[in-house]
Parts: structure tokens; C-alpha cells; sequence
């Protein structure tokens, strides 16, 4: 249990996937405009992200894994080189169905998340969590709960940036800087905030 | 109809992916810490972008519009797998420094931004170059990245040292700030301000 705990405080603190890794720098600058849509967006990719991790790590340790075949006859067939494109098939299936599901027991929640959901396809933080849990080699639980907590570390990050962003109006910033410069200095300073993170054991 | 010469060199400036399409940051942050993999990333983006560029427009006619993104999602996911195994053949300790990195050019927007947005539309030898000129603008701004992080971070460049650090008995004390992950950041944030200072038609409107 406790290292379950630990390894969830780490995914959503010690190696946010935003501002840790710079993982959907895209959509995190993008969509951060409003407060209210990058919520949206943000509990999309802990759904996702709570889903495909775990759907990945099925693969990678049953199918993909050399000697993971074995029972088949297949010795030391090692299938880990069509990993990228297994995982991204995965995760746009995932997010096509869950947009079905959505559609059609929640249409409310479908309507609040709408546009978001087929963005996330291409969220660099939706893969490269995937690709993370194979390089780390965690198992079924491990990944669960890393999923979880990466998906929320995300969330976390792109609803400060947006409450940030949100009281930017008020600030007079020179003309060079404003939009996009000046985000990036945002997320520089949160990202240095963040490290004060590391090091934090539980 | 822009020609082939603009098409090729309009990302560096005018319409610089990183700076102003806000396309594949997050690669962009990650691995600027040394020009070593700056160099192979840049390359890596640069090949797989004008390829990926390329068979889209060439089957542009053939692809139905609804399943398009699937499409373009193979075809990027064949390249990248192509790129990396090459890596992990000829030069693996790279191949591990940039980990994930490496994998995650198939969710790099700029490949797909630019096999949505211009190979759907072009024949394919103008994609192929808009293509290397995206790849190009990319590199460019990793570059600058990588140089200042790696020279005033560490005193060195490609791994030769040009400052000798205090702590080896040289004279310069390295900026501690520069290796760690912020900092890029900051350097890509005052480099469009740079840029936009430059060419003020870029500045936005609202903050």
C-alpha cells in the first residue's frame, strides 16, 4: 500500500507530467485560456490516462514482451519494437469509444467534454505516459495507480496555468511577450515551483 | 500558390513552428539540456516530418476524410519506429539519454500539424520540402536552446569544454539554473520576444 501511495504522490508531484517532463506542452498552452475548459480538459486526460496506462501495460506484459509469447511455442519472441504503434492504436481506440459511451449514457458530461476528447489522441502526456510504464516496467497495480496519478498531475497543472492566466489581464505585459512568451514564463516559474517537490519521499 | 523556395524557408522565420504555430514544444523543452541531442532530435523530427509529409500527400486523394487521422497516425508511427530502431542500432547511448523522446515524435504536433494542414492540400514534392522547412524552424530553435543551456550551464559544447568550471580548477562558475528543466522556458519565452520585436507583425493582440 504504501508504495503505491508513494508512487501516486511522485507521479502527480516529483515528475509532473507537465511541468516535470513537458509532456502536452501543445494543449497545455493552448487550451489554458479559461479556467473552466481546462478543467474539462483536464479530468478528460485523468480518464484517459486512467485507462489507457493500465490497457498498455496488458500488452506490453502479455503480448509485446520478449518471452511473453512463450506459451505459444514463440521462445524468446521479443515484439517491443512495434510497441509505438500498438500503443497509439490503443489509445485512439480507447478514446473513440469512450467518446461512444459518453455520447450515449452521459450526454451531458459528453457535451462539457466534447471537443476535448479526440485532442487527446494526439496529448503527448497520454503516450508518453504509456511509454513510461514500459520503460519503467511496472506492473498491472503499479500502473494503475501511476496512470492515475499522472493523469491528475497533468490536470493539476493546466488548471493553475489557466487560474494564472486568467488574472494575466489585469498586468500590463510588454508587446513582444504577450500570448505566448509570456506562458512560457509562467509555466517556467511553475515549473521551478514544482521542483521544490523533489525529494519528497513517503 | 506560395513557391517552393518560401515554402521551404518561411518556418524559419515568418511562420516558425515552435515560436508562433505553437507546435512540438514539449519535445523542445526536454532534450535541449546538450547539443548532442539536440543534433540527433532535430534530425530525427526534420526526417520523420518531410517523410510523413510526403506519403500523405502522395495518397491524399486516395484517403477518405473521415478516417484521415488514423491514416496519418501509421504512417507517422512506421517512420518513428524506423528512426528509432536506427538509433538504438547506431547509436545507442543517445537512443537511452533521449528515452521516450524519441517515440513521442509521433505525438509531436508539428508532424501531424503539418500533414493536416499542408500535405492534405499539396502535391507531394512541395510537401516534402514544407516539410524539411518545418523540421528546419524546429531545429533552429532547439539549437539556440541547446547552445545557451549547454555553454552557460555546463562551460561545454557537443561534450568538448570551452569554460573550465571552478570545480575542475578552472574560472567559471557554471549558471546552475541553465541544466535544469525551467530554464528552457524562460530561454524559448525571450526568444519570441526576440523574435517578435524583430517581426511585429507576429504580436498578438491580447495577452
Amino acid at each position: 500500500m504504501e508504495h503505491y501511495l508513494s508512487l501516486f504522490v511522485k507521479a502527480v508531484f516529483i515528475e509532473n507530467m507537465a511541468l516535470a517532463f513537458f509532456l502536452g506542452m501543445c494543449t497545455l498552452l493552448a487550451v489554458s485560456k479559461k479556467l473552466e475548459t481546462a478543467m474539462g480538459l483536464g479530468v478528460a486526460v485523468i480518464v484517459v490516462q486512467t485507462l489507457t496506462i493500465p490497457a498498455n501495460n496488458l500488452i506490453y506484459q502479455h503480448v509485446l514482451k520478449a518471452g511473453a509469447l512463450s506459451w505459444l511455442g514463440f521462445g524468446d519472441l521479443d515484439l517491443t519494437f512495434i510497441g509505438l504503434i500498438c500503443y497509439i492504436g490503443v489509445i485512439a481506440a480507447i478514446v473513440q469509444i469512450l467518446e461512444m459511451i459518453l455520447d450515449r449514457y452521459f450526454p451531458k458530461l459528453y457535451t462539457a467534454l466534447g471537443i476535448f476528447l479526440p485532442l487527446i489522441t494526439v496529448n503527448c502526456a497520454i503516450l508518453g505516459g504509456s511509454l513510461f510504464m514500459v520503460e519503467r516496467d511496472y506492473n498491472f497495480g503499479e500502473s494503475v495507480v501511476f496512470g492515475l496519478g499522472s493523469g491528475f498531475g497533468w490536470a493539476l497543472a493546466i488548471v493553475l496555468l489557466a487560474g494564472i492566466r486568467e488574472k494575466m489581464k489585469y498586468s500590463d505585459v510588454p508587446d513582444g511577450l504577450k500570448g505566448l512568451g509570456i506562458t512560457f514564463m509562467i509555466v517556467g516559474l511553475m515549473s521551478l515551483a514544482f521542483m521544490s517537490f523533489s525529494g519528497i519521499r513517503l | 500558390m506560395s513557391t517552393p523556395r518560401e515554402v521551404l524557408l518561411d518556418p524559419l522565420f515568418q511562420k516558425n513552428p515552435i515560436a508562433l504555430q505553437i507546435l512540438g514544444i514539449c519535445s523542445a523543452l526536454a532534450v535541449t539540456s546538450k547539443l548532442e541531442t539536440v543534433t540527433v532530435m532535430a534530425l530525427a523530427v526534420t526526417v520523420v516530418t518531410a517523410f510523413s509529409s510526403f506519403s500523405v500527400s502522395l495518397i491524399r486523394r486516395q484517403t477518405p476524410g473521415s478516417i484521415r487521422i488514423i491514416v496519418q497516425m501509421t504512417i507517422i508511427a512506421t517512420l518513428v519506429i524506423i528512426v528509432d530502431q536506427f538509433l538504438k542500432a547506431y547509436a545507442f547511448s543517445i537512443s537511452k539519454q533521449l528515452s521516450v523522446f524519441v517515440g513521442l515524435i509521433i505525438t509531436n504536433c508539428i508532424v501531424l500539424g503539418r500533414a493536416e494542414a499542408f500535405a492534405m492540400k499539396n502535391p507531394p514534392g512541395l510537401s516534402f520540402l514544407d516539410g524539411i522547412g518545418n523540421g528546419l524552424g524546429y531545429s533552429l530553435v532547439l539549437f539556440i536552446v541547446g547552445f545557451f543551456r549547454e555553454l552557460f550551464g555546463a562551460g561545454k559544447l557537443f561534450g568538448i569544454t570551452l569554460l573550465k568550471l571552478v570545480g575542475d580548477g578552472g574560472w567559471y562558475v557554471p549558471n546552475g539554473l541553465l541544466p535544469l528543466p525551467p530554464s528552457a522556458f524562460f530561454l524559448i519565452g525571450l526568444i519570441i520576444w526576440a523574435l517578435r520585436s524583430w517581426k511585429p507583425n507576429q504580436v498578438e493582440k491580447e495577452g
